[in-house]
């Protein structure tokens, strides 16, 4: 148990000296999170209500393969960008390997598949309201869905926040890409890998305790305005 | 609830999006933006991960940079891992510690040469109890007790340099791993850090270099139990990937790191670094 | 003559999930008369809504507007409105669900236009209210003023007092007297029968698929035509 007790107070420790190092590393993390969240979520969102409105041939495949492609494991994403972004790589020529952009494309690429799958069923179950009363209005394609995913925009916040805490706590595909590198690409989760390969497991423990905290604090605040626009809005 | 007030709502949503797709681009536009903004001096080089964890580039980096400007981004991986780097063009210097490997690297073209810098040495560590009886200065003899207790041992598994020394000192004692393997012989295929986690979790002998083990805090009931054998020490080279191979490698920048490695300043900081008052790595460089 | 009406249905059939819902059904809609249609649940009234209103295409049979225009055409739909059992309100203000219903949005002209139909239905004072949060009986006023606000020739309900309290249901009737008042065309779905008498013009009965009779009001609660209309008012009587 000590080791847990060292781990709290070290944890608050590094927030209360707002260690200029530990801010560096959650400003990098949350940028690096937040843009690809950014990112996810236009390319998800916009998926997710094409699926949720569109009937064709192949859609349940597509569904399928989106729910599989939740559970890829971040390193395979990782192995992926890594050997595209390489020199010897196809798109090699822009240096964008052991970059921040090049753990955003990979964090975008890990969080899209669940953005676009859990967005799907929101609009779906949205869509499953609203059909008659759309098609007897004549409101179809474009305007039906920004309606959907207007409407539904307070499921999508925890939607693209489930896309920000898998962003955050990943660790597998940012270390291959990013190479974690002091000052430039370690974030939250590399540092802690880092602590725990040097054995500093107490460290290790308090940098989880913050990163913790952070994703937290963020799910606290969205929590908060999602419920206050709910009461306000309907 | 006036009618006055009323017909500003539609336009009042769309103001909420517009601020919404405005703080979207922004976030993206900055982290696009990123790299080209940062500094352009910089170097990237692909390192093991026992320069990184034993906190040498934290010491050196700072005052090369003091020296030239230039920031050296540092990725520390396995020695295979980062000649591989290197070979892809990913990295502008490689400092790694496997002389064979790294003299194959600048035969195939991929490196110019091959510059000797400095060397750490390994240490052999293991319960304090040493149930082996495997304590002494011979790495060899020790090595050979060890297979005959059937002592459990961990091993890094990962084609590393420290891995690939091991292999070699088991070779020199006379144990043919393929034959004496068994549930006493351990390969994490990890790093030297998590594989110390390891050992330090089963009480097991391993092979380590010094600097890694002197910063490396979750000891447990370890200790070194060889040392000093000679055959032990580590050398470090530098090579400076191949600009003919890759066009955009940064030589000029990279060779300044290089020639600051074997210079006498770089030499004199490498041999002041210290941990608990033990010095870790030492400079050999010929000039 | 308007863009819809008369409405001609020429030997309707429908099949949902395999299973015939519609059967031969031929009916004439004329124009400014209040039809209620009756029946025992799962005849088939809803269904033959959806089909009047373009929202099922029928799967043999013919639907044709005036002119002999397509009823399935989407600009159709700029003529005839629909009342859902169950309002459905969008995550808006009252005011912005009924200007969701215009074709041009959010524009002074339509904030107007929305605006005349709340009042229309005694909602303007709480125009700026979240749809969602009014009650059952004031989100089917905003429907209401929704489908009024298109200014349609037909306005088709769809048991539109079926879920709300004795009071919201007095208030929509009004509404749909004083709708068919102003010269549109009701199509209504009812189980209650003495709304049906106190709102309808005409009355058309349905069983088991079939259209069994089409009778003025008062004649079909005195003297039904069919036998399954005869029987369907002696269960209500019980």
């Amino acid at each position: 148990m000590s080791d847990f007790s060292a781990a709290l107070s070290g944890a608050f420790h590094l927030i209360s000296s707002a260690d200029p190092k530990l801010v560096q590393i959650v400003g990098l993390s949350l940028s690096v999170s937040l843009s690809a969240v950014a990112i996810a979520s236009l390319l998800g969102l916009a998926l997710g209500a094409w699926l949720a409105v569109s009937r064709f041939a192949g859609r349940g495949v597509i569904i399928a393969v989106l729910n599989a492609l939740m559970g890829l494991p971040p390193v395979v994403i990782g192995l992926v960008v890594y050997l595209l972004l390489s020199r010897a790589g196809p798109l090699g020529q822009y240096g964008l390997l052991f970059t921040p952009t090049a753990m955003v494309i990979a964090q975008a690429i890990l969080i899209t598949p669940i953005i676009a799958a859990l967005a799907r069923q929101v609009i779906e179950d949205a869509w499953n309201n609203y059909r008659e009363q759309f098609q007897s209005l004549g409101v179809h394609g474009w305007r039906a869905s920004a309606t959907l995913v207007w409407d539904t925009r307070f499921s999508l916040v925890t939607v693209t926040l489930a896309g920000l805490g898998r962003a955050c706590a990943e660790v597998g595909a940012v270390m291959i890409v990013g190479g974690n590198i002091d000052g430039v690409t370690r974030v939250m989760t590399t540092a802690i890998a880092l602590e725990t390969t040097k054995g500093d497991l107490p460290l290790a423990l308090s940098l989880g305790v913050v990163l913790v905290l952070v994703v937290l604090t963020l799910n606290l605040i969205a929590q908060w305005l999602k419920s206050f626009a709910e009461a306000r809005y309907g | 609830m006036t009618s006055s007030t009323r017909p500003t709502q539609p336009y009042a949503r769309r103001a909420w999006l517009a601020s919404l797709v405005i703080v979207w681009l922004g976030t993206t536009a900055t982290l696009v933006g990123m790299p080209a903004t940062a500094q352009d001096k910089f170097i990237t080089v692909a390192s093991t991960t026992s320069t990184e964890q034993s906190g040498l580039f934290g010491h050196l980096l700072p005052l090369f940079k003091k020296d030239s400007g230039i920031d050296v981004r540092v990725v520390a991986l396995g020695t295979g891992q980062a000649l591989d780097t290197g070979r892809r063009g990913d990295a502008d210097v490689v400092f790694v510690h496997d002389k064979v490997a790294e003299e194959k690297f600048v035969a195939d073209g991929f490196g110019v040469s091959r510059i000797e810098v400095m060397y750490n040495d390994f240490v052999l560590v293991g319960p304090k109890g040493d149930p082996a009886a495997a304590a002494g200065r011979d790495i060899t003899a020790a090595l050979k007790k060890v297979a005959d207790a059937k002592a459990a041992f961990v091993s890094r598994g990962d084609k590393s340099g420290t891995h690939a020394a091991e292999l070699r000192y088991w070779k020199a004692a006379g144990v043919e791993l393929d034959v004496a393997k068994g549930p006493w012989y351990r390969e994490t295929g990890s790093g030297m850090g998590p594989a110390l986690n390891t050992a330090s979790g089963m009480n097991a002998y391993i092979l380590t270099d010094r600097g890694t083990w002197l910063s490396f805090k979750n000891r447990g009931d370890l200790a070194v139990l060889v040392e000093g054998d000679t055959r032990l020490f580590n050398q470090y080279g530098v090579i400076l990937v191949n600009p003919s191979k890759h066009a955009h490698v940064k030589k000029d920048l990279a060779q300044k790191f290089i020639d600051w490695l074997v210079s006498a300043s770089g030499q004199k900081a490498i041999a002041d670094y210290k941990i608990g008052g033990e010095q870790l790595f030492f400079p050999n460089a010929k000039r | 003559m308007g863009k819809l009406l008369p409405l001609e249905l020429k030997d309707v059939s429908l099949d949902l999930g395999g299973k015939s819902v519609l059967r031969n059904i031929s009916l004439r809609l004329g124009s400014a008369r209040t039809l209620a249609i009756l029946g025992a649940n799962g005849a088939g009234k809803t269904a033959l809504l959806r089909v009047m209103h373009g929202m099922l295409p029928p799967t043999s049979g013919a639907v044709r507007a005036a002119n002999g225009l397509d009823l399935q055409l989407p600009e159709m739909r700029k003529h005839d409105a629909m009342l859902f059992q169950r309002p459905v309100m969008l995550r808006r203000s009252a005011l912005d669900n009924v200007i969701f219903g215009l074709d041009a949005d959010s524009t002074q002209s339509s904030v107007a236009i929305g605006e005349r139909a709340l009042r229309r239905v005694g909602m303007l004072g709480l125009a700026d209210r979240p749809a969602r949060t009014l009650s059952g009986g004031e989100q089917q006023r905003v429907a209401f003023a929704r489908a009024l606000a298109r200014s349609p020739e037909v306005l088709y309900l769809d048991e539109p007092t079926a879920s709300i309290d004795p009071q919201s249901t007095r208030q929509i009737e009004a509404l749909i007297a004083d709708a068919a008042e102003s010269g549109v065309t009701v199509v209504m779905v009812t189980h209650n029968l003495a709304q049906a008498k106190r709102l309808a013009d005409d009355i058309a009965f349905m069983h088991e698929g079939r259209l069994t009779e089409r009778t003025p009001a008062d004649e079909f609660f005195s003297r039904p035509q069919s036998a399954e209309g005869r029987e369907y008012l002696l269960g209500e009587s019980i």
